[in-house]
């Protein structure tokens, strides 16, 4: 039976990370490999880079970070954040990238992403979705880090990217990223069940329950999560421990 | 000893390169591990590894473009009896047709069809992505240690050999369908052992370890 993933997702900025990865044993909180590394070695089931870094000329750095990622780790690895082409796409598939996520690009450019899944795969084309709820039953897409409005209903869209060729969603909520008050849960299951593809919920985990519920309840595919992992609140082991109690079958 | 990558231009061989890079240095062989869109490697070559990601129709289009290398596969494979492994669509090529969009002839080296996943898509999500578990049913040298470990699977189409004897691991998502095939001193897997952590590494170990 397919397992549930859990994906610790790294923010990456001109090659570091950002905030940093607080595990014990890691030397340099902010190198990227090395919390790659530690996160392989803790039994992660996918790796999440999201380049957060503003200049596109600045690129090449985080290419050298996806391809020292790949050397080292043996595990799935998505790249996302500034994603704007094929050819971008390409280079971080040469890289070493295993999925190439696309974001605000997705919203503006939506043949992008059907070129890419025709030339690369649907296999390894993630579109990421920022929503907000802006209504009891409606959600809506925001850019750039959830600071424009597009006014595009979230779910219509996942389906319309789904038909694009998309071969995953990545699910954000913007009300619930950084308050570690769980998924939206109502989001989740509403897009997860009008998708054929696989759907990673992402935004809000405070808590390793949040992984059950928003499996269980929202039926997500997969679970993404950063600080409850940067900051060693829990490791991925206790988190997929508390998952299989819950009667979620996980990789231990 | 060399153990040749071929790369058709088919995505990501970094991974596939470095991970039987650390492998052969854990058994300490001497050994180079190349990428290599050249008939004349691959007939020199040791251990021969098709990778690919993508569509079936684009990969054996991607294979046929390369001069001769068809020609040097079945020679070193198939008359040669060198050790060979198909990962992915690199193992779907190895049946005798692909139906991913459009209907496309393989290899023909394990006689089978390579379908898309009939699974209920409201219970089941396609592509099959992520970490599944391993049933060996005609054990091998190379899936040693392997029954029951979790791999990770990319994929929406699944190969069904036509002589069941040539499935050697099966895993499950809504239907049972083919992990591991082969026959002789050809392997394929539908997942990638370069993406399977200490799992995976331990495939490509037993791999290089194989004398067929």
């Amino acid at each position: 039976m397919l397992k549930t993933r859990i994906i610790p997702c790294l923010d990456v900025k001109d090659g570091r990370v950002v905030k940093g990865v607080n595990f014990v044993d890691l030397v340099d909180a902010g190198d990227p490999v090395e919390a790659a590394r530690a996160y392989d070695a803790a039994g992660a089931d996918e790796l999440c880079f999201l380049d957060i870094t503003a200049s596109h000329e600045r690129r090449s750095i985080l290419l050298d970070v996806v391809r020292s990622t790949a050397e080292q780790c043996f595990m799935p690895l998505t790249v996302g954040g500034g994603v704007r082409t094929p050819q971008d796409v390409r280079e971080l598939l040469l890289a070493g990238a295993d999925k190439v996520s696309f974001n605000t690009t997705a919203v503006k450019d939506p043949d992008v992403v059907a070129v890419s899944a025709q030339k690369f795969g649907s296999q390894c084309i993630v579109v990421a979705i920022d929503a907000k709820q802006t209504d009891e039953e409606r959600w809506e897409i925001f850019t750039h880090g959830g600071r424009e409005a597009t006014g595009i209903e979230a779910v219509g869209f996942a389906q319309e990217m789904v038909a694009r060729g998309a071969g995953e969603i990545l699910l954000t909520s913007m009300d619930r990223d950084g308050t570690r008050a769980g998924f939206d849960l109502a989001l989740t299951r509403r897009l997860a069940d009008a998708v054929p593809v696989p759907v990673i919920a992402s935004g809000g985990v405070g808590h390793p329950e949040h992984f059950v519920s928003g499996v269980v309840e929202g039926h997500a595919s997969a679970v993404l999560a950063a600080s409850i992992f940067h900051f060693g609140d829990f490791t991925i082991s206790e988190a997929k421990q508390i998952m299989q109690s819950a009667g979620i079958e996980v990789r231990l | 000893m060399t153990i040749a990558i071929i790369d058709y231009g088919s995505g990501n061989l970094r991974s596939a390169q470095k991970a039987f890079e650390r492998v052969a240095s854990e058994l300490s062989l001497t050994s180079e591990v190349i990428l290599t869109a050249q008939a004349t490697d691959v007939a020199a070559a040791d251990y021969i590894v098709l990778p690919g990601v993508g569509a079936f129709a684009d990969c054996a289009a991607g294979l046929a473009a390369l001069d001769g290398m068809t020609d040097a596969l079945s020679e070193a494979v198939l008359d040669g009896g060198k050790p060979f492994l198909g990962i992915c669509v690199g193992m779907q090529l190895l049946a005798t047709t692909g139906h991913e969009r459009v209907v496309t002839s393989g290899l023909n080296w394990l006689p089978g069809q390579v379908q898309k996943l009939d699974v209920d898509s409201a219970t089941h999500k396609i592509p099959h992505m992520g970490w599944n578990m391993l049933d060996v049913v005609n054990g091998h040298k190379v899936l040693e240690g392997l029954e029951g470990e979790a791999v990770y699977f990319v994929h929406s189409f699944a190969f069904c050999p036509d002589d069941e004897n040539n499935c050697l691991a099966t895993t499950t998502h809504g239907a049972s369908f083919a992990a591991t095939v082969g026959r002789d001193n050809i392997i394929g897997t539908q997942f990638h052992p370069e993406k399977s952590q200490h799992v995976g590494l331990r495939l490509i170990k037993n791999f290089l370890e194989w004398r067929p």
